[in-house]
């Protein structure tokens, strides 16, 4: 049987701009575009487009365009030509469907239904340009004994923290799933703005070490590239125990992205694939992740803090009270919407729920359980602009984790490719040709730009609301206010609907 | 002089009083409290026994209020012209969006004075402070003058913290050569041997209507604080 | 129409306070003239006292004072009151009726010492014991609020301006070393006793002026240590934050402030090594009880007065001396109303706490 799937996106060429100077052959790693030598003129196959739009940027006479094609079955509104061609790939193949990046269905997106509150009359706004306002901030635990010096001066008996400039973090992208110049740039985006970015579970470079003070270095199941200096250099561990793009599942990355660099920082061999098993083995039951988190804190001498990351699944607001009282001092929850560099489709768009319920729940119940200074909170798993952070932490969050958003300021554009390894904007690759695409110093510069405008961002809100720091916004829901949703959705989120008085 | 003992009168009464008084010359006493008192006024001499409450003078336009005490918050706000003169010291925000006129304070001021005053035309408004001033002195100052003499003496700094926060015109005088904590990078600072001659006029001025010799304040050291063109405050917005 | 407590009530207001701390005593009368001078912060929809030391007979004794909608609450409190304390005397407060003042609820005073049994029983230090049945009677019995519950001391309170509410409380035929007061400015008409200020719980009363910003992240944080926050006003969780912090965390005042009213990293970045440190760890430990937005707030507890203001001094704060007597208020025209020739006038500094306590606590303690 012959299945030709008409391709999703049409490359249109201008034949009156195009000089055939064959830029978008050399650019594209997708083979996209070829230079027929009979006619002296460029051609591309449509087919093999996947519309990361690299041509279409370096393209030095605008001569490119990507638009969606309009060769289509016959209209089904239950029966999608991506849903067809899903059918079409699997009945061909017997396999399982793999995708990348974040849910890209119409989910509902609930920091699109919360407004925040601003003064008028009763108290003032602030102005955030001149006036003093904080986005410092401290993560881990508050829990404190009060003892005091002979002096009667208060003794420190806080566990270790992690300060932060600003409410956001780098979230966990490996070695291996984004390339060198990457962890680089966010790296020395993450000391500049005195915030963190998190190594993923491949492992640290060598190179890297020296960003140490700002690196959460994260074990996962694979345990890849996890000894003692690992542990050491980092400001925090963040143990993995799911990801919000795949609940449930473990990773796998394949031995051809396994290159000499990547294979020495996983410390596995070369070539050989990399796979995280879905549980860590030795993590069966709650007081499990106690014996693991403590066992960590034991190698590194109580000297740094560790974060549980999990994905936001049904039960997240007990399981969140599990991890409070297994010693972690932070909790990150990755929403269902949250990135990936390889998923398989079915488990991305349906498994999970929304950061932004899955937050509520669980601040609100290490509330009422008396335990929420056990731990900080990152939220993760689609914050993509300063309202949602605005929003997490008015929800209960101490922090943001942002990982699309990142990528996005390095020049990532979506194509939700990076399962192929083929990442033309030498982000998720690992292809040397490819990687030197991406260069450190600008996307170091990108991310630093898109953190301090977000900054600047959060601190306008909040001086519209007269709050002036960071640690007054959190929790305080009644910032918030919702529309466009039910009453079980508010209560969920513990807000009110837009125009009820406080 | 005409006398109106404010004695258990509230501010409406007080101010419909200093209306409907038939002479320029008011001398008010028993003040407690009373606000908005001579506010929008433009001729009139008026003296104050007691605390005056908030928002003296606002608007004034012209005349001159002298206070044989202390005043409470916003003085002088959004005042267009004349003077106000107080024996005592002034709260918070005083000389609030100043346009014209001058203050003098024999002693401290509170949080937030000459908080956005500027100038307009030919007028130029003008605070001068005896003793020391609260932190977030000349706050968004767009115009006019602050001069700070630093006689109080319980030893604190001549002024709070945050000084010139979103300074963008006019000039500070701060008697000493000590830099105020923190300045913002958008605020220049130097140190002068002698003061230009408006602000050496605002202090003679202001000693003489307190009864002390100008030579000490003159013959020494200040602090001026201007904005810097160069480095000016600038939200960075891109087109969306 | 909605009470306080079931919808949030926005205030401004004007505060005073006074305290003779040699000791000696005073009637309500000076916080009645002080407060009267502020009128134009109030607008007749609130007002109230505190008295410290009024109770000299009874000073062994945890005063509640009671507010009933009628005779079934009132019935109801009395039972639960009885089971759990022995009531050492028992009386409606004196009121005078007045034009100004109306649709009062009925108004009881008990003197109480917890029972020994159930105290013990209660494996409770007996603070908490006595605070936890205030909030029981509070959260629990419709009609019924506790208003006052400090040993020694006593809040008189009502809807009206509060130099007409002193009145009606006769305060001037009460004598004691301190006394705060406060005139409310609601943007709303809850016409609900209960709801005017002062806030007290034990001996601890708070009067406080504006409206913060941080006010649901300090609620949700403090409810998490048995509080509620049922009357969802400004004043009610500063207190329950103050009882937390001192009472329940042992912390001193100027710990206290430096957590409520923390100074800004920047500030704390300069002061010397010790000071930067503690202040530092304050904030690390009590980030949720960072109070933001305008407030100034004037803390009663046995023996002392504390003047508070937010950091950025949004609110106005006079404190003044004339020999043994302090006082703070909103304005200072407030001050000199009552006193006017002062050795001694100033402007706390925001976030700077004025503590003001009597030569000899122990005397009253």
């Amino acid at each position: 049987m012959s299945m030709y799937l008409p391709p999703e996106f049409e490359v249109v060429r201008s034949a009156e701009r195009c000089v055939n100077c064959r830029l978008c052959e050399r650019e594209c790693s997708f083979l996209v575009h070829t230079y027929d030598k009979k006619t002296g003129r460029m051609r591309a196959d449509s087919a093999k487009c996947v519309n990361c739009h690299r041509c279409v940027c370096m393209c030095p006479t605008h001569a490119l365009k990507v638009v969606k094609s309009d060769d289509a079955y016959r209209p089904n509104a239950n029966w999608s030509m991506q849903t067809m061609h899903e059918i079409y790939k699997q009945a061909e193949s017997g396999g399982i469907l793999l995708s990348s990046m974040g849910n890209p269905n119409p989910q509902p997106v609930f920091w699109d239904r919360l407004l925040i509150n601003a003064s008028q009359v009763t108290n003032p706004p602030i102005d955030p340009l001149r006036e003093p306002m904080e986005t410092r901030l401290w993560l881990g635990k508050r829990t404190a004994r009060i003892e005091r010096d002979a002096q009667g001066r208060l003794k420190n008996t806080l566990a270790p923290q992690l300060r932060l400039e600003v409410p956001v973090l780098f979230s966990a992208m490996s070695y291996g799933s984004i390339s060198y110049n990457a962890h680089e740039a966010l790296a020395r985006a993450a000391e500049e703005l005195g915030t963190y970015y998190n190594t993923g579970e491949g492992g640290l470079h060598r190179d890297f070490y020296r960003y140490g003070g700002n690196t959460i270095v994260q074990v996962a199941s694979g345990r890849f590239g996890v000894f003692k200096e690992y542990l050491e250099r980092a400001a925090a561990i963040e143990i993995k125990m799911g990801q919000g793009a795949k609940p449930g599942i473990g990773g796998h990355l394949p031995g051809a992205k396994i290159t000499e660099d990547v294979s020495e920082t996983r410390m596995i061999p070369q070539g050989a694939d990399a796979i995280s098993p879905a549980p860590h083995h030795d993590i069966y039951s709650i007081e499990d992740l106690r014996q693991l988190v403590i066992s960590l804190k034991e190698a590194t001498n109580y000297q740094k803090p560790v974060i549980v990351k999990v994905a936001a699944v049904h039960n997240a607001a007990a399981i969140a009270s599990g991890i409070a009282r297994s010693g972690a001092d932070m909790i990150a929850i990755d929403g269902y919407r949250g990135g990936t560099g390889a998923a398989p489709t079915r488990i991305r768009d349906n498994v999970g729920i929304p950061i932004e319920l899955a937050l509520a729940q669980i601040d609100q119940r290490l509330r009422e359980e008396g335990i929420r200074d056990e731990v900080s909170l990152i939220a993760g798993g689609s914050v993509r602009s300063s309202a949602d952070v605005v929003k997490a932490i008015a929800l209960g969050a101490d922090a943001c984790y942002i990982g699309t958003a990142a990528l996005l300021a390095l020049g990532c554009h979506l194509c939700r490719s990076c399962h192929t390894g083929n990442c033309n904007w030498g982000i998720a690759t690992q292809r040397p040709e490819l990687v030197k695409r991406l260069d450190p110093e600008t996307g170091y510069r990108r991310l630093v730009n898109l953190v301090t405008a977000w900054k600047h961002e959060i601190q306008e809100m909040m001086g519209g609301m007269g709050i002036n720091s960071v640690e007054a916004l959190r929790g305080n829901r009644l910032m918030l206010r919702g529309v466009g949703m039910t009453d079980r959705e508010l209560s969920l989120l513990g807000v009110r609907y837009a125009g009820e008085n406080m | 002089m005409q006398t109106i003992d404010a004695n258990k009168m509230e501010s409406v009464a007080l101010n419909a009083a200093l209306r409907a008084a038939g002479t320029r010359e008011i001398r008010i006493g028993h003040c407690v409290g009373q606000r908005y008192i001579g506010t929008g006024l433009s001729d009139c001499f008026l003296e104050i026994d007691g605390t005056p409450g908030n928002a003296l003078g606002a608007y004034l336009n012209g005349g001159v209020i002298r206070v044989r005490g202390n005043v409470q918050e916003a003085t002088g706000d959004t005042m267009n012209g004349g003077e106000i003169v107080v024996d005592g010291s002034a709260g918070d925000a005083t000389g609030y969006a100043m346009r014209g006129g001058k203050i003098f304070v024999r002693g401290d001021v509170g949080y937030r004075c000459g908080i956005h005053i500027k100038a307009y035309r030919e007028n130029r408004p003008a605070i001068v402070i005896g003793g020391r001033a609260g932190s977030f002195l000349g706050e968004y100052q767009a115009g006019g003058v602050i001069i700070v003499l630093g006689l109080h003496e319980d030893g604190r700094p001549i002024v709070g913290n945050f000084c010139g926060t979103g300074m963008h015109g006019g000039e500070i005088f701060l008697r000493g050569s000590e830099l105020p904590a923190r300045l913002p990078a958008q605020v220049r600072a130097e140190e002068i041997g002698t003061l230009p001659d408006e602000a050496e006029a605002l202090v003679r001025e202001w000693c003489s209507l307190f009864e002390r010799d100008p030579a000490p304040l003159l013959r020494t050291h200040y602090i001026r604080l201007t904005p810097d063109s160069g480095n000016p405050y600038r939200q960075l917005y891109v087109g969306n | 129409m909605l009470k306080e407590g079931q919808f949030r009530n926005l205030s401004g207001c004007a505060v005073a306070g006074v305290i003779d701390r040699s000791g000696g005593v005073m009637s309500g009368e000076g916080m009645i003239e002080a407060i009267s001078v502020m009128h134009d912060r109030s607008n007749g929809l609130g007002g109230g006292f505190a008295g410290y030391g009024i109770y000299p007979h009874y000073k062994d004794f945890y005063a509640f004072h009671l507010f009933y909608d009628g005779k079934d609450a009132q019935s109801e409190t009395e039972a639960f009151i009885g089971r759990h304390f022995e009531i050492v005397y028992s009386s409606e407060i004196q009121t005078r009726k007045l034009p100004a003042v109306t649709d009062e609820p009925l108004i009881f005073r008990y003197f109480l010492a917890p029972l020994p049994r159930k105290l013990a029983r209660s494996h409770l230090d007996e603070r908490e014991y006595v605070a936890r049945c205030v909030n029981r009677v509070n959260a629990q019995i419709e009609g019924a609020y506790v208003f006052s519950s400090g040993k020694n001391m006593g809040i008189f309170k009502g809807v009206g301006y509060p130099e007409d509410i002193g009145r009606f409380y006769r305060l001037e035929e009460y004598a004691g070393y301190a006394w705060t007061c406060h005139g409310r400015y609601p943007t709303n008409t809850p016409g609900w006793w209960g709801g005017a200020h002062p806030f007290g719980l034990l001996d601890f009363s708070v009067v406080h002026n504006g409206e913060i910003s941080s006010y649901d992240a300090n609620r949700r944080y403090i409810e998490m240590f048995g509080y509620q926050c049922t009357l969802h006003t400004d004043t009610e969780v500063i207190t329950y934050i103050v009882d937390y912090l001192i009472r329940r965390r042992g912390l001193t005042l100027e710990e206290t402030a430096h957590v409520v009213a923390a100074s800004f990293w920047s500030t704390i970045a300069e002061k010397e090594e010790s000071t930067r440190r503690q202040e530092t760890l304050l904030r690390r430990m009590f980030p949720s009880l960072l109070v933001t937005g305008p407030f100034s707030i004037i803390l009663g507890y046995t023996g002392g007065l504390m003047a508070l203001g937010d950091r950025l001094k949004l609110r106005s704060t006079v404190c003044a001396e004339k020999g043994d007597i302090a006082y703070i208020a909103s304005e200072e025209s407030a001050i000199r109303k009552i006193s006017p020739d002062l050795d001694k006038v100033f402007s706390p500094a925001g976030g700077e706490p004025v503590i003001y306590e009597l030569y000899d606590r122990e005397a009253v303690q």
